[in-house]
């Protein structure tokens, strides 16, 4: 589809039925230059994401020795060993009920919030500029904050011990070490989604609502009624990547537990475990094999998710 | 006249719910960068906003730390990733978009697969492939892995697609080369898919943490993340609140004064990420 910027210089103005000729015999020509523009990207991606792929494949039927780099076929031994372990388990307990409380908050608030902004309000610039602010900060930055805010001399203990009377420490205690990393997650994750809700309330058409209005529906029915299913689609998006992003969690996890999913195993998530598996216990063909299972948990999940909400946009 | 104070009654809630809101979101910045500036001995004796006694002392030690050359790793390593991704996206970008090559269209359905898989789920493996190459411990490992996105690449591919062509060839018609194509039509355009791009490399890579804690082991290399995670440990149990804190705050500032001078692409490209899709 190239030209050779020459003949153009010579030829002023070149005959159009010429070019398409010249672009049909130099197909080869295109292929080359296509692949040599895409070489860089095809190649770290080969290497790095293919290569580790094609390899998981194997070693979650190996047990490696980090050291020797030897490894043995065991077949569906890591498998068996992942299911069961008690670890696993509290893992899988901790992560689930994580994506049961957060996804459906984080989708909520951010819908609600962009639904006010969305009102052409003064000062809606500054308010989106002030809420994005959480969504810029490292996870390792933001952590250390909430940590420094429920540590057990920190502001909310504090705060909460002259309004109740009872002096709660969250980071210490099983029950509670998790909601303040739920409670970051959702602190941090909002804007971002508020931003995509703002972006999907533009293109809805604004008649829906004066027709609406005119029908004597309040501000609230118009939203349940217009916005809420005319927003469908970038909900969907919004609860798929929530889904997968509190699946994935882990720097929260490790930085407040040390790497250690501590207090007793309540903040170990699927992935600090692999990481666990990998560097402290030296297995990794285990890790590997639950990293698989995580990734078709991951799939299996967003696929019921997707299909539940794509049944109920259509009898909605 | 009802429905007007009804109305004006509404948007007195809204207004005191996004401030609320807002006021939420800022306080716990503020919060740490008021206790950044306390002694630490004030830090767990009191709870005013504001410190009694002005210190220093917290800055003070994170100057003497070395997290000054866990920034300038940072720095180093998100600027050249950045570059990288720029230059490497828009070429495939620019091939998927202009070049009708053979198994273009495999290549892009290809591409649409690999960007959902997670990368928790290839890490243990993508550490041995780094193992085996010899990268443990160098920051190479952490610029080879992250120096492509394929979320960019498609955002590049939209934007070449949607560029239209007859300007390029009214360009060349004009007797302008290439090149001078390249840089005098289509480059100026492309300023707002080249400073989100820009924005969001840079940002990501200098907020990641996983990558460096799988990777780099000395800490001499450490990138400031996974250095702040250090130097916390090491203050935490003397409630040494006031350097870690510090430590957080200097980590921000370089992407908040992104975000302060670049804000219009941080916002865009948030919505574009959701076109993508």
């Amino acid at each position: 589809m190239r030209e050779d910027p020459k003949v153009q210089r010579q030829n002023e103005n070149p005959p159009r039925k010429k070019k398409r000729n010249r672009a049909f015999n130099s197909s080869f020509q295109t292929t080359l230059s296509g692949y040599s523009f895409m070489a860089p990207a095809l190649l770290v991606i080969l290497l790095f994401t293919l290569a580790p792929i094609a390899y998981a494949f194997v070693m979650m039927f190996q047990k490696i020795d980090m050291l020797t780099m030897e490894s043995t076929f065991v077949g569906l031994d890591n498998f068996r060993k992942v299911f069961t372990d008690p670890k696993f388990w509290a893992a899988f307990e901790n992560t689930v009920t994580y994506v049961i409380v957060v996804v459906p908050t984080q989708t909520i608030i951010a819908m609600v919030l962009a639904a006010l902004l969305n009102n052409k309000m003064k000062f809606n610039r500054t308010f989106l500029s002030i809420m994005f602010l959480p969504t810029l900060t490292s996870s390792s930055a933001m952590t250390l904050i909430f940590m420094w805010l429920f540590n057990n001399n920190g502001f909310v203990v504090n705060l909460l011990e002259d309004l109740t009377g009872e002096r709660i420490q969250f980071l210490t205690n099983p029950d509670l070490a998790l909601s303040v990393i739920m409670a970051m997650n959702i602190f941090s994750t909002v804007p971002h989604f508020m931003v995509v809700f703002l972006s999907g309330l533009q293109d809805i058409p604004e008649s829906l609502y004066e027709a609406a209005a005119i029908d004597g529906a309040n501000k609230v029915k118009q939203f349940l009624h217009i916005t809420v299913p005319q927003l469908m689609p970038v909900t969907f998006y919004v609860v798929t990547m929530g889904l997968v992003g509190c699946f994935q969690i882990f720097d929260q996890a490790y930085i407040i537990s040390n790497g250690s999913g501590g207090p007793q195993n309540s903040t170990l998530t699927f992935t600090l475990y692999i990481y666990q598996l990998a560097f402290n216990s030296n297995d990794m063909g285990r890790a590997t094999a639950l990293a698989f299972t995580l990734g078709l948990i991951i799939f299996t999940v967003t696929f019921i998710v997707n299909k539940v909400m794509k049944a109920d946009e259509i009898n909605g | 006249m009802m429905m007007k104070k009804r109305k004006n009654l509404l948007r007195i809630f809204v207004y005191i719910f996004l401030t609320a809101y807002s006021l939420m979101t800022l306080f716990p910045f503020l919060w740490s960068l008021m206790t950044s500036f306390k002694t630490t001995a004030e830090i767990t004796s009191s709870m005013s906003f504001f410190p009694k006694q002005w210190s220093w002392e917290g800055y003070k030690i994170i100057f003497d730390s070395q997290f000054p050359v866990w920034v300038r790793n940072s720095v180093v390593v998100s600027l050249i990733v950045t570059l990288l991704n720029l230059l490497f996206n828009t070429m495939a970008g620019y091939a998927l978009a202009r070049i009708n090559f053979k198994g273009r269209n495999f290549l892009f359905n290809a591409l649409l697969i690999l960007i959902m898989i997670p990368s928790q789920v290839t890490m243990i493996p993508l550490y041995i492939v780094i193992a085996r190459l010899g990268l443990v411990n160098t920051h190479t490992a952490l610029i080879v892995t992250t120096m492509i996105n394929i979320t960019y690449i498609f955002m590049m591919r939209q934007f070449f697609i949607h560029f239209p062509r007859e300007i390029e060839e009214a360009a060349a018609i004009d007797g302008l080369s290439r090149i001078g194509t390249f840089f005098r039509i289509v480059l100026p355009n492309m300023k707002a898919s080249i400073a989100t791009q820009c924005v969001f490399v840079f940002m990501a890579v200098w907020n990641e943490f996983m990558k460096p804690l799988l990777f780099i082991t000395s800490p001499d290399k450490y990138m400031l993340t996974q250095g702040l995670n250090a130097l916390s440990k090491q203050y935490m149990n003397a409630t040494k609140w006031d350097v870690i804190m510090a430590g957080a705050i200097l980590s921000i500032i370089p992407i908040l004064l992104l975000y302060i001078f670049l804000n219009k692409y941080f916002i865009r490209s948030s919505d574009q990420q959701a076109g993508i899709k």
